[in-house]
């Protein structure tokens, strides 16, 4: 019986980290990822920033396609304060060929991204963030030497059309954190493509 | 100087919408299609160029389309390429496909505004499938089989 209470219980366990996914407030996950140049780059390398503009995309989803220029703005406009941008591509390239290394690299090269762009070679971290779309963004906020997240989400509220946007969600987390006030809504809905993996 | 850009602008849409055989989707439109009552089943596919597990399922709709003409059965396929994408990518792939069912483009971009419409827990992620008839409502957030959409249309027909 002990035994099979405890097969429960581990059982529960598992399901609910097979699902974690972070929440306004909770503690980032760190990484250490490949970045386009070969270089490593980790969440540790940013301990002297404000915070991090984590964005989940990638290379052929029309939306991150529509939102690349939008990306480097933001990258442009925030790094200057102290939250620059990572990006992390996390799809499978066996199910996604369009997202080897070697493409992120081109395309990171075309576009002249100001900002790493990491592969989630092995899609643990996207999971541990419990991301689902590209793009989906997780800002940052440096919690006196914790990153502890601040917002999840969308990155405004029209993606094909910027002269549309009326919400900039990112801006306006950004904005509340440097009024000291509370970042609201701290939750959208990303809109984008599925994260594309083998299980 | 308005009214001229304003009828060459209706003009302009009067012809995508005619040329292009798809037609136009905002947010009320789609709320007065998801209100309507009758006999009438309606299976409201959401689908776009870019997403290949829509490509595949995509053929079945347009069978379903078929199988059904003259009964009171009606098939929608609402694409969510950018409306940008309609010249370039949509139209040319429906004419290769050979599709014939009715396409919509949505025109509301902020998707937030119109997916909870459609189901209240609904993440957006194609391909996801809604079939309706009067109160009866069967949601399938994920790709669908031939058989699986056969069967749910003639199990809906059937009640």
């Amino acid at each position: 019986m002990k035994k099979l209470v405890f097969t429960g219980l581990f059982l529960i366990g598992l399901a609910t980290m097979a699902s974690a996914q972070l929440k306004p407030g909770d503690k980032a996950v760190p990484f250490n990822l490949k970045n386009v140049d070969s270089e490593w780059v980790s969440l540790d390398d940013y301990n002297d920033k404000k915070g991090v503009i984590v964005v989940f995309t990638c290379n052929p989803c029309p939306f991150s396609k529509a939102y690349e220029q939008r990306i480097i703005k933001l990258h442009k406009k925030y790094a200057q304060i102290g939250y620059p941008v990572v990006a992390i591509n996390p799809n499978d390239e066996k199910v996604s060929p369009d997202d080897t290394f070697k493409k992120m690299q081109a395309r990171a090269e075309e576009r002249e991204f100001p900002f790493p762009y990491l592969k989630d070679e092995t899609q643990d971290i996207y999971k541990a963030y419990g991301a689902t779309r590209t793009p989906h963004v997780f800002l940052l906020t440096n919690d006196q030497g914790t990153f502890r997240v601040a917002y999840i989400g969308a990155i405004d509220n029209n993606a094909m059309e910027e002269r549309s946007v009326s919400e900039r969600y990112v801006e306006q987390a950004i904005q509340a954190l440097e009024n000291g006030k509370k970042v609201e809504p701290d939750v959208v809905k990303a809109i984008g493509c599925t994260i594309k993996t083998r299980g | 100087m308005k009214k001229i850009f304003l009828i060459f602008g209706l003009a302009l849409l009067v012809q995508i919408t005619h040329a292009q055989n798809v037609g136009l989707l905002n947010k009320q439109g789609l709320e007065d299609m998801l209100n309507k009552t009758g006999d009438t089943i309606y299976v409201i596919n959401f689908w776009a160029t870019w997403c290949s597990p829509c490509i595949e399922e995509i053929g079945f709709f347009q069978e379903l389309h078929q199988a059904y003409e003259g009964k009171p059965v009606h098939v929608i396929l609402i694409n969510l390429d950018f409306p940008n994408q309609l010249e370039k990518r949509v139209i040319p792939f429906l004419k290769e496909k050979e599709i014939t069912a009715e396409v919509l483009s949505m025109t509301e971009l902020d998707y937030n505004a119109w997916i909870p419409i459609v189901e209240k827990d609904w993440s957006g992620a194609i391909p996801a499938t809604l079939i309706l008839r009067d109160e009866e409502k069967k949601f399938i957030p994920r790709e669908i089989s031939r058989k699986e959409l056969f069967a749910l249309v003639e199990n809906i027909s059937i009640n």
